[in-house]
């Protein structure tokens, strides 16, 4: 199954889009959080988002969902540091709301889909009309 | 005894956390408030994940990347780790510095800044501190400038890029919500990656 890492600045909002996506998948043990710094802190620390990649990896491949700012850029490197290390996992990074984006990618991961159709999901949830 | 580059680090680490509440003051005018907070945090960790005995310049800047990218929380993390990761590993296994390996540094920072943060000059950014010091640096060399000689050329370059920063539009990371506003204002990245010349020309100057 296709691996889910949710990054936010916030442990709290990382912890609680898990929590929503997991009521939406039967299977959520793929689903990894790296929310904030180690300390608490609000920020992205892209070694806890690299770990993160690796234990939600089941050789499926993995999805990231980001929110603001840094974090993309945090992904980003988390990802050169995975590379640089020799270590080979089908990751990427979807432009897409979290929110939104992670409870549609564990929609289409919990029911089989590839790491192409888990992004397209996330990423289509950006034209979902609420009003 | 802490070693030569672990020292130039303490001394990175003290000018950062003297100007913690400068550098938030510049960030609250034109984005988020926490660079220097952020800054300080992460080199506080630096001076204290960093073996006091390393004395390989590339294996420390290697090692200060790292922690800068797990422990400054915002966009200067990615940027500056990013940057320390790159310049070192053109400077591994390297115990001393020839003003050639400081030029080879600087590049690797450089393309690492511009690839974390797909920014190029001109655009409010810690590389309108950056590029314009490195080039001083490199004119200073080849007129035949000793490193302090090279590096006293760098930071007035950086002080000038700071200023220049006050009078561009950001349209990179928070301050880009502002457009015109941030006129006026100067580049908190901008001006911390020159207080972090300014320590290593200190540090330089001192040892």
């Amino acid at each position: 199954m296709v691996g889910l890492v949710i990054v936010s600045h916030s442990w709290k909002i990382a912890e609680g889009v898990r929590d929503l996506a997991r009521e939406m998948a039967q299977d959520s043990s793929g689903i990894i959080t790296a929310g904030g710094l180690e300390d608490g802190s609000i920020g992205t620390d892209a070694q806890r988002i690299a770990d993160a990649i690796l234990a939600a990896d089941s050789g499926d491949g993995v999805v990231i969902l980001a929110d603001i700012g840094s974090a993309i850029m945090s992904a980003e490197t988390a990802l050169e540091l995975l590379e640089d290390e020799g270590k080979e996992v089908n990751a990427v990074i979807a432009d897409a709301p979290l929110v939104e984006g992670s409870i549609c990618a564990a929609v289409e991961a919990a029911g089989g889909g590839s790491v192409d159709s888990v992004l397209k999901s996330a990423e289509e949830s950006r034209e979902a009309s609420k009003l | 005894m802490p070693s030569e580059i672990v020292k130039y680090f303490i001394i990175i680490g003290s000018k950062i956390s003297e100007n913690k509440d400068f550098l938030t003051e510049l960030d609250r005018e034109i984005g988020d408030s926490d660079h220097g907070i952020n800054m300080a945090r992460g080199f506080k960790a630096v001076t204290e994940k960093l073996d006091p005995e390393i004395t390989d310049i590339g294996a420390a800047l290697k090692k200060a990347g790292m922690t800068l990218l797990s422990t400054v929380g915002g966009a200067s993390g990615p940027l500056y780790g990013t940057a320390f990761m790159e310049a070192g590993k053109v400077l591994m296994g390297k115990t001393s510095l020839t003003p050639a390996d400081v030029e080879s540094a600087f590049a690797a920072a450089i393309a690492g800044i511009q690839k974390r943060g797909k920014a190029v000059r001109g655009e409010k950014t810690m590389l309108d501190a950056i590029i314009p010091a490195s080039e001083a640096f490199s004119r200073k060399v080849s007129e035949g400038s000793d490193l302090a000689g090279a590096l006293e050329g760098a930071c007035e370059s950086a002080r000038e890029g700071v200023e220049y920063t006050k009078t561009i539009i950001a349209t990179k990371g928070r301050a880009s919500y502002l457009g015109e506003r941030s006129i006026g204002h100067q580049d908190p990245g901008a001006t911390s990656a020159t207080l972090m010349l300014e320590a290593v020309l200190e540090a330089l100057k001192g040892a």
